[in-house]
């Protein structure tokens, strides 16, 4: 399972980079199946880290998507809106979810290396 | 538990899933639901949907007996005739839907659901023992093995591997043949909306037809795509659009019960024919949603301001591209066109009542 070392993660399987850039990892993709449809936040829309600020929703099943951060959302991907499919393609490139203003204050985040055991892969 | 089949799914990256005690497969790495969809519905696929349950009825008045646990009269069958039929209580209830094959003059296989195989057995042991010495029921689902063959090229896939001609076949119908070399019941059914064949073997038999049939390259298909097609074809699915609490005519399966002629008799049919008269509370409706809003099952459906009922089933459909949803509603509100709206995460998304089935092949 690829869970690259330049960003942190949360227990809800989301990541967020130095940019303030947030999505789901591969782990979760890969978990959730064919993602159909993502649900996104309104840009400059103030959320509280942990708190439900979007969905994924995959042929078989829905996730909340739960902030990793709190702060407010600048810009969010677009892309998403006709090609949901990039999140199972690039989780972590191309199928990033939204993006928060500089400022945002992580919470609860883990290395690379936590996540991993804490999702039984080995890094 | 597993299928004879079960190691083989978990070498070949499926995800695997519990259902009814089983470990099966929902999908498989590389392929995912929406791509095992487009396969049955274009070209072909293969299930392992050995979960399901087979009980055999055999005796001198198995047909008779059978006549009066089952909806749809299965006495009418001719031997290699098969019919989907309604198993129901007193009260007009479904116990369970089932597919009853007529083997000979007094041997029928009912193949039932899996999560029902043991509450079926009991109860059709209980509805033999009305008439002593009629027939004996046996749970064969154990040494026995399913492997579904779907799509419109599935004719094509087995024709070659089959010593029968199985084009002959009508929807429904089914033979004794071998195939690739092994003894099977090969029948004209499925649970797609699709062309196709369900192959019952031997379980310990299982895996060299699967693996014969993996080397021609027909690709094996989960039961996350099962589902997703099933509920396109509006084909019900027990515990979600039958229970013990929905009867047939509320699930809109009134031409799989025998109400009125001669020999109509079953068990329900009373409580049933009371239910016609009355007029229908509750039907089952289809709901299609705009693109992005994916119904679930559990939804709440409503009108106004008012919840109405819930959904039954729901999910993407990977032909339409939108929202599916079955839903059982106040008669009332079941009219095509109807405009309702569907609770999704909080937000109530507009859903319009749609005919059904939602897809029908060509």
């Amino acid at each position: 399972m690829n869970i690259p070392s330049d960003r942190q993660y949360t227990a809800e399987h989301e990541w967020i980079d130095a940019q303030g850039r947030v999505g789901i990892t591969d782990y979760a993709q890969d978990a959730l199946g064919d993602v159909v449809f993502v649900e996104l936040p309104q840009v400059g829309l103030r959320v509280k880290a942990g708190e439900a600020f979007g969905a994924v929703e995959s042929v078989k099943s829905v996730s909340d998507l739960f902030s990793p951060a709190s702060g407010v959302v600048a810009a969010v991907n677009q892309k998403l809106v006709d090609q949901p499919e990039l999140i199972n393609q690039d989780p972590y490139g191309e199928g990033w979810i939204v993006k928060f203003e500089n400022g945002w204050q992580g919470q609860d985040l883990m290395s690379h290396s936590e996540y991993g055991r804490q999702i039984g892969g080995t890094v | 538990m597993q299928t004879a089949i079960g190691d083989w799914h978990r070498e070949h990256g499926a995800r695997m899933t519990e259902f009814a005690g089983y470990d099966m497969p929902l999908f498989y790495q590389g392929q995912g639901i929406l791509e095992e969809h487009r396969l049955v519905r274009e070209a072909v696929g293969m299930f392992d949907v050995s979960h399901m349950g087979e009980l055999l009825v055999r005796g001198p008045k198995a047909a008779e007996i059978l006549d009066i646990v089952l909806s749809n009269q299965p006495s009418r069958l001719l031997p290699g005739q098969a019919i989907y039929s309604l198993m129901c209580a007193h009260d007009g209830g479904t116990v369970d839907d089932l597919v009853v094959y007529r083997k000979a003059q007094n041997t029928f296989l009912l193949v039932v659901n899996a999560a029902n195989r043991s509450s079926d057995f009991s109860w059709i042991k209980a509805q033999l023992a009305a008439i002593p010495d009629s027939a004996k029921v046996e749970d064969v689902s154990l040494e026995t093995a399913l492997i579904a063959v779907q799509g419109p090229r599935a004719l094509q896939v087995l024709a070659p591997l089959v010593d029968q001609d199985l084009a002959m076949l009508a929807s429904f119908q089914f033979v004794n043949a071998s195939i690739a070399g092994i003894p099977a019941m090969i029948s004209r059914t499925g649970y797609t909306g699709e062309d196709g064949f369900e192959v019952y073997l031997k379980a310990a038999e299982a895996m060299t037809l699967w693996g014969r049939l993996h080397q021609l390259g027909v690709p094996a298909v989960g039961l996350g795509a099962r589902d997703s097609l099933r509920l396109e074809a509006r084909l019900a699915l027990y515990g979600h659009e039958l229970s013990r609490t929905i009867s047939p005519l509320e699930a809109g399966l009134t031409r799989f019960v025998r109400l009125e002629g001669k020999g109509a008799s079953f068990i329900g049919r009373q409580a049933l024919l009371r239910q016609r008269e009355r007029g229908l509370d509750f039907r089952l409706a289809g709901l299609m949603l705009p693109a992005g809003a994916i119904p679930r099952h559990g939804y709440r459906v409503g009108h106004g301001t008012v919840t109405i009922g819930d959904v039954t089933s729901g999910g993407f459909s990977p032909t339409l591209k939108q929202g599916l949803a079955l839903a059982l509603l106040p008669t009332d509100y079941t009219r095509p066109g109807t405009e309702l709206w569907v609770m999704i995460r909080g937000k109530r998304v507009a859903a319009r009542v749609a005919a059904t089935p939602f897809y029908r092949r060509k």
